[in-house]
């Protein structure tokens, strides 16, 4: 077990935790938007750990280079999508729940 | 140690599809729709590691930039009600 692997090991097992945690948030909160929340963090942290993960183990080959332009699709697209998820759904008159039933929020 | 990332993405896979079949509102699907994109992104990654053969991430970036075009065509389409016809510009929509 080199220190190399060790490395991996860490972040891929946090990459997976939190992609799973993701996934649980996404079942379990309320509303639409605040699933969006629980979505980014699979798209960001769970993404973002086991790319990391992969690219500890993989070295500096060519397959770092395609791992890192994953990571950057990921990270510029991801955002994108999500964005345009919620302007969508607010589009169609989807409103967010609110905690005191719809008062306009306090300054 | 891949297997285990495997395993934990395919849990992640099953639990965004409980959530695209629950979910009550068109927006819930879209958006569990494009989670499944991005983790078989990653699957794909992984499997790369597992199998040993390069040519997985090639098609693992090819996913996730049309996983981003599908996603917003699906919202263009719920948003406008149709994609919209060739001759038809923003303006005189």
């Amino acid at each position: 077990m080199s220190p190399a692997d060790a490395i991996s090991w860490a972040l891929l097992a946090a990459g997976g935790v939190s992609c799973v945690l993701g996934a649980v948030g996404l079942l379990r909160m309320p509303d639409f938007f605040t699933r969006m929340h629980a979505a980014s963090v699979v798209d960001t942290v769970g993404a973002g750990l086991i790319l990391l993960g992969l690219m500890v183990q993989a070295g500096l080959t060519l397959v770092t280079v395609k791992l890192v332009v994953i990571g950057l699709l990921i990270f510029f697209t991801s955002p994108t999508a999500s964005h345009a998820l919620a302007r969508a759904a607010l589009a169609r008159g989807l409103e967010p729940k609110l905690a005191d039933g719809g008062a306009p929020s306090k300054p | 140690m891949f297997v285990a990332a495997t395993l934990a993405l395919l849990a992640t896979l099953a639990l965004t599809l409980v959530r695209a079949l629950k979910g009550p509102t068109v927006f819930d699907r879209a958006l569990a729709a494009n989670t499944v994109g991005t983790v078989a992104v990653l699957l794909l990654a992984v499997m790369e590691f597992l199998t040993g053969r390069p040519d997985f991430l090639d098609l693992a970036i090819v996913y996730g930039l049309l996983n981003v075009v599908g996603t917003i065509a699906v919202l263009k389409f719920f948003r406008y009600g149709d994609l919209g016809e060739p001759g038809e510009g923003p303006e005189d929509r």
